[in-house]
């Protein structure tokens, strides 16, 4: 009699995330078709959401009047302003709380008193400060990244391999060099991740400190149309939100891509 | 570049660690450094290349450093330690980037270390693309072009196979060859000290002290000869019953550590 003979089956599959470029795509376009189509067919009325193509519509009238340009305008230098300022202030202060024992124990604490606050409920007090123009705009948007980048700066020194700062001071590698040289590129990883995190504070405190005291940018255009009910532009203008979104984490990959490539 | 531990001692906190070592080493010589685990090898190393500050005894270099020396006290460790962003040109840079060397200079002692570690073709390569052992070649690459006094490597081979740490013990012994540093190498393996060492310090478990030391009569270069064979696994073997004991013991130590400690 023969032996039964069993074929192998292969039942490692899945659990393996591979490329799908252009998995993103079809998914927007699902999206959209599907928001349309609820439109056309009367399932979403008019005056809750408007069709994308009425969007679409608001989107070009606000390029033809120049306004988009000013919105944007506005937006871009409050957001690229505050949000430098609250980094490079929170990589100093992150790193010093890293490397040093007494910024550590000095700072600990004080970022975990400050950090919950809601930045934007200091805003009347920020406008007290600075005026209800642009600096305290930008003070309320700084204040907002500060914290989040002291945090991951800081860890991230933190989480740099001991072994490779005492193998630096075996060199005889002073501390300027080893904070150049090891610690800095050490910690740019989790110190790119911070950036995602305080890139989306930043649009999200931007917007806020718009909708107080001035007629231009993203948020302004979306709380005025808002207050006129012209929910075509409303929508627009969150469309515009989440394209600057989208660009900001496209210019992050793409600095993560060049400056990680070690990874 | 000679080297004299007299009375060493060291505790963390309030746990003893090393008692009472002293030892020469001359020029050229290499130490093993064997002992049971937790006994204070690394710290003792440590100690020796100023990672740790001296609390009991002395460790003083006699001689001068020999010529283009630029970082007399040099490890290669058991990790590696290698800059994972810096591709192996640039590892080995890091040793030399802060020294008043031009550039010509650097790159010509670059490309002469990697030459000499078998390293030449992958000096673009980045520490994620290479093996273990080419890992290791890089750090004793990086050590040995700073044309160090005294070479401390803690247990270089350990993280090794031990194919790839019989190849390296070859390129070693083929530096050596070259020019003999004087080096306290850290290891647990009786057959790597018998085979790379010229003595070999035996240390009693925690607090360690000095066991015995023993030395190995067959020039270095020589204990590849079959008729050294013998000799050197009759060594060996003693090593192993100095030890055996101690080994015994801080094992069963470490159980207890675990239980109330
Ligand atoms: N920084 C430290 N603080 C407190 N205790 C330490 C510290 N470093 C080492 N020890 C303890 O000191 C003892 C000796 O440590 P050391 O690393 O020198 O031993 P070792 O002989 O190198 O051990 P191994 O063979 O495992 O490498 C161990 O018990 C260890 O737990
Ligand atoms: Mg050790």
């Amino acid at each position: 009699m023969a032996e039964p003979r069993t074929r192998i089956a292969f039942r490692g599959g899945g659990f393996v995330l591979g490329n799908r470029r252009w998995a993103p795509w079809i998914a927007f376009v699902i999206i959209i078709a599907g928001w349309e189509a609820a439109s056309l067919s009367g399932l979403l009325p008019a005056l809750f959401m408007p069709a994308p193509h009425e969007v679409i519509a608001a989107l070009r009238d606000l390029v033809n009047s120049g306004k988009l340009g000013n919105h944007i305008g506005a937006s871009l230098y409050r957001v690229l302003v505050g949000w430098a300022l609250g980094t490079s202030c929170g990589l100093v202060a992150g790193f010093a709380m890293g490397v040093f024992s007494m910024a550590r124990a000095a700072g600990l604490p004080v970022v975990a008193a400050l950090f919950p606050i809601p930045k934007i409920a200091l805003l009347p007090l920020l406008i007290l400060w600075f005026g209800i123009g642009e600096p305290s705009k930008v003070a309320t948007i700084a204040l907002g990244v500060f914290f989040p980048t002291v945090v991951s700066t800081f860890s991230a020194v933190d989480a740099v391999p001991r072994n490779l700062i005492r193998m630096a001071q075996s060199f005889g590698l002073g501390m300027p060099d080893i904070l150049r040289k090891v610690v800095w590129p050490g910690a740019l990883p989790g110190i790119l991740a911070g950036f995602r995190i305080s890139s989306s504070i930043a649009l999200i405190l931007l917007v806020s400190a718009e909708m107080i005291g001035t007629q231009v940018g993203i948020g302004a255009f979306i709380l005025g149309a808002g207050n006129l009910m012209q929910t075509d532009q409303l929508v627009a203008g969150v469309v515009l939100l989440s394209i600057l979104g989208l660009a900001i984490s496209f210019l992050l990959s793409l600095a993560e891509k060049t400056l990680l490539r070690w990874r | 570049m000679r080297l004299l531990l007299r009375q060493v001692g060291h505790h963390y906190a309030d746990l003893p660690v090393l008692e009472d070592i002293s030892l020469d080493v001359a020029q050229g010589e290499t130490v093993a450094i064997i002992g049971p685990s937790g006994c204070g090898k690394s710290t003792l190393l440590n100690l020796v290349g100023g990672l740790l500050p001296l609390q009991q005894g002395s460790i003083e270099t006699l001689g001068a450093p020999p010529p283009g020396c630029l970082n007399p006290l040099t490890f290669v460790f058991q990790d590696f330690a290698l800059l994972p962003w810096r591709d192996v040109a640039g590892n080995v840079a890091l040793a030399l980037e802060h020294h008043d060397l031009s550039r010509v200079e650097r790159d010509a002692r670059i490309q002469d270390v990697l030459a000499l570690c078998g390293l030449s073709d992958f000096a673009k390569a980045l520490p994620k693309q290479l093996s273990g052992g080419m890992r290791q070649r890089v750090g004793i690459a990086r050590a040995i072009a700073v044309r160090p006094a005294v070479l401390l490597m803690d247990e270089p081979l350990s993280a090794l196979d031990a194919q790839t740490r019989e190849l390296l013990m070859e390129d070693l012994l083929a530096i050596w060859g070259r020019e003999r540093t004087t080096t306290l190498y850290v290891t647990h393996n009786l057959a790597e000290a018998v085979r790379l060492a010229d003595r070999v310090m035996v240390l009693s478990r925690r607090p360690g002290k000095v066991k015995t030391i023993i030395g190995i009569p067959i020039p270095v270069l020589e204990r590849g000869k079959p008729q050294h064979a013998a000799a050197l696994a009759a060594l060996q073997e003693d090593l192993w019953q100095s030890i055996k004991i101690e080994a015994q013991v801080a094992d069963r130590e470490m159980l207890g550590e675990a239980q109330h400690g």
